[in-house]
């Protein structure tokens, strides 16, 4: 597999506090890479530096050798980097459907005003992107809601739209955004499958998350961050039995504190 | 101040069947509508003999023109209180080249939108990227601004304005005559009237082809969520500067009209109160509606109208019974129409 991505040196500083510490790896292709880290550690700001919804300090993005890195998210979006948020990040008022149909924005082969005149371009996107939202949606097992209000939909399957709508994107990187947070068991275990089968779509998926048990099951390779720097990467098993990575999530044995 | 969304039921079209069914009617509607604003109601008004009606109702359609380019920038999220200074803009712009470069006023019309048009990308550029509360103070200096550069600035005469604007001439194009000269004419009202609601019925057409396409979508999900926008690859900065230039277009539109039929225009021709009239408007008539800143135009100038019986008290009681509409129709006078389908 080769690197679709490489992070290099990355830094985001925040007045005197570091945000994101000089922070080096590389995503490959088609693989799921999660992010984890304790609270604070830098996740979210690492990846609003990787969707260049903020600019770095110093460092750079690069995607297959052309930095991407203080372009304009939607620029970065149309290069196939796409982030997808937490439950609360839809079009709320908008039915299920008409969210991953507008998602599909960057396969628009019509103009802005070529939609408002209904060009042939238009009339074709227009069919086209209803076919392939009736697919996602299927995949996704949305299409029994597909008529529904965003706004109305119940915490999993909130998740399984955002999923959607990055999928629309036809995204090469997908950044998600804690996909298992406030998840139950069964529930986690299915979107599992779900990102799942995303990847097999051919999709890169970088993820950031808090569920250590989905985690392990899901990644391929895990980047460990704690207070913006990072202290490990590697498998799942590598991570497990890293010291520095015991030692940040359960904390410092008490004599090194001086308690 | 948040902007709660019904979505339009046409978006929501999923059986074929029903949906062409629904077009069918709407076309239908629309073709009514035309008749009767632009066929009965100059019957009724010869009939009655309340020629003065003409004058009103063309303010409301010029009115109505200008609110929905309102509304527009509240389809994106925007709420904007500076259309009167486009209004202005746009009258100015008609009037100048009128009155002293001798331009026909059918020329002077696109240009006044067109000016508008791009006046506003200038302004758009840096104070689209404000929310909420703080686009709208903006605007609403920005009102204010284009009342002091129409004082100041030597070519609009100053504070005492352009007045003795001639009426439109004859529009003729390959030697056809297709709008005869105004001042030819019997009754000039009755062609200002029938000038403006055309204009209004084609706007309203054209808003409405607009927000139900896709580039509407892409603009309705702008107001839904920006961040989500951006990072599905939409391009806001332009997207939002598109819609603030076609909202100050249909501004410039209805100024300059109003121009021509006061045939003057000065610096507090519109101002803030205007600017807030035509939010006001929106919000009556119902933000989730294309039709909505129409109706609302309409109630309000006539309610006003009809209150100055009440003397002293007509702006108290004009003022109370907004709030309360806003209280208990949130939605605009239009969300009446959703309850009744609910049930």
């Amino acid at each position: 597999m080769s690197d679709i991505l490489s992070i290099e040196n990355l830094t985001r500083r925040f007045g005197g506090l570091y945000a994101v510490n000089d922070v080096s790896f590389t995503v490959r292709e088609n693989e799921i890479l999660s992010v984890i880290g304790p609270n604070g550690a830098g996740k979210s700001t690492l990846f609003k530096l990787i969707s260049s919804f903020l600019k770095p300090t110093s460092g750079r993005v690069m995607l297959q050798g052309e930095k991407i890195s203080g372009l304009a998210p939607h620029i970065v979006a149309r290069k196939g980097v796409v982030r997808t948020f937490q439950e609360t990040t839809i079009f709320r008022n908008m039915t299920v459907r008409e969210n991953v149909i507008i998602a599909h924005h960057l396969q628009s082969e019509a103009s802005l005003f070529g939609y408002f005149a209904g060009s042939a371009n238009a009339r074709s996107d227009v069919r086209k992107f209803g076919q392939s939202a009736d697919d996602i949606l299927t995949l996704l097992n949305l299409d029994s809601v597909a008529y529904e209000m965003a706004s109305n939909l119940p915490h999993g399957s909130l998740r399984a739209l955002g999923i959607a709508i990055g999928l629309a994107t036809n995204a090469r990187v997908l950044l998600l955004d804690e996909p298992f947070a406030g998840m139950n068991h069964e529930e986690t275990m299915r979107t599992v499958n779900m990102v799942q089968g995303v990847r097999d779509r051919g999709v890169t998926v970088l993820l950031v998350e808090h569920d250590m048990a989905a985690v392990m099951k899901i990644s391929d390779r895990i980047v460990v961050l704690n207070f913006g720097e990072k202290i490990a990467e590697g498998t799942s098993t590598e991570i497990q039995n890293d010291e520095r990575v015991i030692e940040a999530y359960l904390g410092i044995e008490d004599e090194s504190i001086g308690l | 101040m948040g902007i709660e969304h019904n979505s339009d039921g046409s978006s929501k079209a999923k059986p074929a069947g029903s949906s062409l069914a629904a077009t069918s009617l709407k076309i239908v509607g629309a073709l009514l509508f035309a008749a009767f604003v632009l066929i009965l109601v100059p019957m009724l008004i010869n009939g009655a003999e309340r020629w003065d009606l003409y004058y009103t109702l063309t303010s409301v359609a010029l009115l109505s023109i200008a609110s929905a380019g309102v509304w527009l920038t509240f389809y994106i999220g925007r709420i904007n209180i500076g259309q009167a200074a486009y209004a202005l803009i746009g009258g100015y712009v008609s009037a100048i080249l009128v009155v002293d470069y001798g331009v026909s006023f059918w020329w002077t019309l696109p240009l006044a939108g067109l000016t508008c048009a791009v006046i506003s990308v200038f302004v758009g550029l840096p104070i689209l990227r404000l929310r909420g509360v703080y686009f709208a103070m903006v605007t609403l200096v920005f009102t204010e601004v284009a009342k002091m550069a129409a004082l100041a600035l030597p070519i609009t005469h100053g504070a005492s304005g352009i007045a003795n604007i001639p009426l439109p001439g004859a529009l003729e194009i390959f030697g056809l005559t297709l709008i005869p000269d105004f001042n030819t004419l019997e009754n000039s009202r009755y062609a200002f009237y029938i000038l403006s609601v055309t204009l209004m019925l084609l706007c309203y057409f054209m808003m409405y082809r607009l927000v139900n396409s896709r580039m509407g979508r892409l603009c309705y999900s702008l107001q839904q969520n920006e961040e989500l926008a951006s990072s599905i690859g939409v391009n806001i900065t332009y997207l939002r500067l598109v819609a603030y230039a076609i909202s100050s277009f249909l501004g410039g539109i209805g100024g300059a009209i109003f121009a021509a039929i006061s045939q003057s225009v000065y610096p507090s021709s519109f101002a803030v109160a205007d600017s807030i009239n035509f939010m006001l408007n929106c919000f009556l008539g119902g933000l989730g509606y294309v039709l909505g800143p129409m109706l609302g135009t309409f109630v309000l100038y006539f309610g006003w109208d009809w209150l100055f019986q009440t003397g002293k008290y007509q702006l108290l009681i004009f003022s109370s019974v907004l709030i309360a509409l806003m209280l208990i129709l949130p939605n605009g006078l239009l969300s009446i129409r959703l309850w009744g389908k609910k049930s």
